[in-house]
């Protein structure tokens, strides 16, 4: 460990120092009251981005070799997930605010989690060996079971939790036992060491039975099908900001480790993989659209959607190029603005804890809130991939990369469900302009507003003009992306 | 920012500004300032008709062309220019633009505010699309369009209008999505390849240009022409509506209100056909003439079954819909005769179609909204009791059903024409098909208005109805003024679409012009641009 090591981890730091301080906060200062909290972790979230854009300013200028051993990486592709964790995990605080105050719960000990999980997050996208990305993991899936479980006197909460823990602890067992697999064969767990192995090796069964349960372990985190099981019940029983964290910041982190690993570690097997992850994103992709459009509840019918998209992004995945890599960076971008926006507005809908989760609720809402109604129309249309809104973008990135990449079948389905995804979807849209409802007051507050408002703009505005976005991704990809030219897919 | 734009976006900006700057309760405000804006926005598009060159060839026939970088990472450009084919169809729309919204007056009641809106909104979906010579923006205008159009069903539509606008919607984004990924297809072609049709790109600079398509068509080798042919017809078929896939038509129509079923048939429709006089034919020459006769087929049985079923249908709407249906057929089957007579006749046909049917509509719509319903059998001698209104239908239908003199008539011949003299069909079978079609399609226009307006007033309901106010009036004058100048004077408007067609041609069927030197092109008419 150098001191340029210590330099590249100043983010991490700076945030874990800030956690523990938050956790201790309310026995030391007799426990502050009103909006210290919310404050205290704005406050940490914001010197940590400062530290993140310090360490980009850092990136162009150091040799890329990862510090700690090879396990650490600071390139752009961990900057922009970094950053993006950050924005988003404070979209989660401001959404969490209000929720906390009402239940009776600490708020510290909750924001003190969300930052250990966002440490988490940050050195799962920074990891370049198998363990280091496996710690991360390990302590963000930890810190959601504890979120997960926060009203610990709602039973849905509770059991939403257990189920989430029995279920996250079984696949990161499997997760753990392919990586032993794969550590066998390769005799090392960094990613570019991996590579190199690899290359010399023919197919073996030790390793593909190790690939295929790192995969394994990763579906479960990304929730795509079959391994989705625990998604709807989660996400139904979490308060619904710990479920907008969950569907948003946890789900991109577990495609930024998925990319990576996938991209750089395993592509000289990707005509072995490659098949099976397409057979596991069209499952996805037709399971949940299709589970989607039962649903009554909707945090139930965007835990379904959440599965489809998982199914999307996995095709930027298969096709292992350069449009491919983008493609999931963009539209993690798109889809986790997207599905903030449309928590805000679940959120404004509630009235006590869990009320305001029913696609009716929504009835009329075009009339006692014209904007926000007419925001959520946008964000669901972002969902959908209509253009012109971000979502388009994203979706036309990952069906290019399918199309590049031979899966022509694959995107076919694809652009189905993404119609079929529009009749659950517009569900809500008929609920709010076609129907007239109650007249019933909504919960807005400021930190809810702001949250949509900010969600609203971006998605326009990346959907209108989407260059500064797609240039920046070009630079945060090409990292990873270089790997990927090497791999047979590309050659093919 | 050049004419184009500024006829494309008037109604966007009036939509904002109504939007913002009226309350909801000042309803006749509303209406005023959403009038002003399409009525600015015709007169705008007038300027396109009287700058336009229609003898330019070459890259000149694309006129109006602006052209600013987009997303340059994916050589996205925003590219807008338009041909005689696109002014036709954007002089179509923003004159139905004016009379929807004029014939909207009384028949909305409630949420008047959204629905001008709206209306405005699709407006600029619509004249974007006609301008877009890029694929990523075409597509971006194309599917801006459904969700006003889904709106527009969904709140002010009849009975069933949740399950009508849904179905719509659903219906054009499978196709959309689908053409998208044939546009995907052709994109990769044209950079770097696609591996597993185990097909060399052409590496040439990655974009999405129309034109460069238009150009590298040929080369495209055919078995991927197939494939992406399927993809822009699904996607072109659906919208038309070509026969298995037109059943979302009857739906939308019946339960639009009149001014969405109006801006539906005389416009929405045509971003089909459109779609494949500018895309298919040119960019897809071998898969089109491979592909040829089952669309013919399919355009035949669109002719035939979409007029019997107009027979028997017992809502007039409805009726009126499924004519749709077997006019649309006509349109296609000129258009893949893929010669200068047939397209013309496709061309003018579309035009032709979007007058007559959407006067009918109106037509059908004032009675509606007299009578709150629109079942033929209600009806019966309505030619005493409101003569005007008789005889503006009178010439509607007649228009409708391809009488001399009137404009469906120049249309239907012509693809008659171009469709018997097809080399590409090589038989004369299609065109006596058609010619049938035009036979069943007098029979239930003038059985229709057989029953509804002749025979005894019996029906007490229709004793005490008003014949057309001024403002009906001033909406269906203008259509029925169009038939008569169409129908005696076609020339002026063949003339803006022969340079296009020729250019189709000449991508679609490259021996054309090659055996037939002497006849075409036509030779050209400078007292035309004269007389302007």
């Amino acid at each position: 460990m150098t001191w340029s090591d210590s330099v590249f981890l100043l983010p991490e730091i700076i945030l874990s120092i800030g956690a523990c301080l938050l956790l201790i906060a309310p026995v030391i200062g007799r426990g502050g009251r009103g909006r210290a909290a919310k404050w205290s972790m704005i406050v940490l979230l914001a010197i940590t981005g400062l530290s993140i854009l310090a360490c980009s300013w850092w990136v162009p200028r150091i040799d890329q070799t990862p510090g700690f051993a090879a396990m650490f990486a600071l390139d752009a592709f961990s900057i922009f997930f970094k950053l993006l964790f950050v924005v988003v995990i404070a979209m989660v605080t401001l959404l969490s605010d209000d929720f906390l105050r009402e239940s009776r719960y600490s708020a510290w000990e909750y924001y003190s989690l969300l930052a250990f999980a966002l440490c988490g997050m940050m050195f799962m996208a920074s990891g370049v060996h198998l363990i280091s990305i496996y710690i991360g993991l390990e302590l963000m899936s930890l810190s959601s079971y504890i979120l997960a479980g926060y009203f610990k006197n709602e039973q849905k909460s509770t059991e939403a939790a257990m189920k989430y823990f029995v279920l996250g602890a079984v696949s990161s067992g499997i997760l753990l036992y392919g990586i032993s697999l794969i550590y066998g064969v390769c005799g090392s767990l960094n990613l570019l060491d991996m590579d190199k192995a690899m290359s010399t090796l023919i197919t073996n069964d030790a390793l593909m039975v190790g690939i295929m349960m790192l995969g394994a372990g990763l579906c479960f985190k990304v929730a795509a099908a079959p391994f989705h099981v625990w998604t709807p019940d989660v996400y139904e029983g979490a308060p619904t900001p710990v479920t907008a964290f969950l569907s948003t910041a946890s789900k991109a982190a577990a495609f930024a480790i998925f990319a990576r690993i996938f991209y750089v570690g395993l592509h000289h097997f990707s005509l072995d993989w490659s098949n099976v992850l397409a057979a596991v994103a069209a499952l996805s992709m037709i399971i949940g659209n299709l589970a989607a459009i039962t649903q009554d509840n909707i945090k139930r019918l965007l835990a379904y959607s959440s599965i489809s998209h998982a199914g999307y992004a996995l095709l930027g995945i298969i096709a292992l190029s350069t449009t491919g890599i983008r493609g999931i960076l963009v539209y993690t971008l798109v889809y986790v603005f997207a599905n903030l926006g449309i928590w805000a507005t679940v959120l404004m809908m509630r009235r006590h804890e869990y009320a305001g989760e029913q696609v009716d609720d929504f009835d009329g809402l075009h009339r006692r809130a014209p904007l926000w109604a007419f925001a959520m129309v946008v964000f669901l249309l972002s969902l959908g991939g209509i253009p012109p809104t971000a979502g388009f973008i994203g979706k036309y990135f990952l069906f290019a990369a399918a199309i590049q990449a031979g899966f022509g079948w694959l995107a076919i389905i694809a652009v189905l469900m993404s119609a079929v995804s529009i009749f659950y979807y517009f569900r809500i849209v008929v609920a709010m302009y076609l129907r007239e409802g109650k007249e019933a007051e909504l919960a807005t507050s400021g930190a809810l507003k702001f949250v949509a408002a900010v969600c609203l703009v971006v998605t326009i505005v990346l959907g209108v003009i989407p260059s500064p976005l797609i240039d920046q991704v070009e630079i945060s990809s090409r990292g990873v992306a270089s790997r990927a030219e090497l791999a047979p897919n590309a050659r093919r | 920012m050049g004419i184009l734009n500024i006829v494309t976006y008037i109604p966007l900006v009036g939509a904002i500004v109504i939007l913002f700057f009226l309350r909801r309760e000042q309803s006749k405000a509303i209406r005023y300032a959403a009038t002003a804006v399409a009525a600015i926005d015709f007169l705008a598009s007038l300027v396109l008709w009287f700058n336009f060159d229609a003898r330019a060839t070459g890259d000149a026939m694309w006129q109006f062309r602006e052209t600013y970088n987009w997303i340059p990472a994916l050589g996205v450009k925003y590219d807008f220019g338009i041909d005689g084919i696109s002014l036709l169809l954007i002089l179509l729309t923003t004159l139905m633009g004016v009379i929807s919204i004029v014939s909207s007056f009384s028949a909305i009641t409630y949420r008047e505010k959204e629905y001008y809106v709206l209306l405005l909104l699709l407006q600029t979906g619509m004249i974007g699309t006609f301008c877009a010579l890029d694929f990523f923006l075409f597509y971006v205008f194309w599917e801006v369009m459904l969700v006003p159009m889904y709106f527009i069903i969904g709140i002010w539509g009849g009975p069933r209008r949740l399950y009508a606008a849904i179905k719509f919607f659903l219906y054009t984004l499978t196709g959309s999505v689908l053409m998208l990924l044939a546009i995907l297809a052709l994109y990769f072609y044209n950079d770097g390849g696609i591996p597993f049709l185990n097909i060399k790109g052409l590496g040439n600079p990655a974009t999405f240009s129309v034109l460069q398509y238009h150009n590298i068509g040929h080369l495209i080798p055919p078995g991927l022409q197939f494939w992406v042919f399927i993809g822009f017809f699904l996607g072109f078929a659906i919208k038309v509506p070509m026969f298995p896939f037109h059943t979302w038509l009857p739906d939308a129509h019946v339960e639009a209100p009149t001014a969405g079923s109006v801006i539906l048939a005389a416009v929405l429709l045509k971003m089909g056909t459109y779609g494949f006089v500018r895309f298919s034919l040119p960019i897809l020459p071998d898969a089109t003439k491979q592909l040829l006769i089952p669309i013919v087929v399919l355009s035949l049985i669109g002719i035939i079954y979409g007029a019997l079923v107009s027979l028997v249908q017992k809502d007039m709407k409805k009726l009126v819909a499924y004519s749709s249906v077997s006019h649309l057929g006509f349109v296609m089957l000129g258009m893949f005769a893929l010669n200068p007579m047939g397209l013309k006749g496709s061309v003018l046909q579309m035009v032709n179609h979007g007058i007559s049917t959407g006067a009918l509509f109106l037509l059908v719509g004032i009675i509606y909204e007299r009578r709150h319903t629109r079942m033929i059998v209600e009806y019966g001698g309505l030619a005493k009791q409101m003569p005007t209104y008789a005889t503006l239908f009178l010439i509607a239908a007649l228009s409708s059903m391809g009488l001399p003199a009137l404009n469906g008539f120049i249309g239907e011949f012509t693809i008659l024409l171009g469709a018997a003299n097809s080399t590409q069909i090589g038989t004369m079978i299609p065109a006596v098909l058609a010619a049938i079609g035009i036979v069943l399609g007098a029979a239930y226009l003038l059985w229709l208005y057989q029953r509804v307006f002749w025979g005894p007033l019996d029906n007490p309901a229709n004793r005490s109805l008003l014949d057309v106010s001024r403002r009906e009036l001033i909406t269906v004058l203008p259509l029925i003024a169009l038939m008569v100048w169409i129908g005696i004077a076609p020339k002026i408007f063949f003339d803006v679409i022969e340079q296009p067609v020729n250019y189709i041609v000449q991508k679609v069927d490259p021996q054309y012009f090659a055996k037939q030197p002497m006849t075409y092109p036509a030779p050209q008419h400078p007292e035309v641009a004269e007389a302007r």
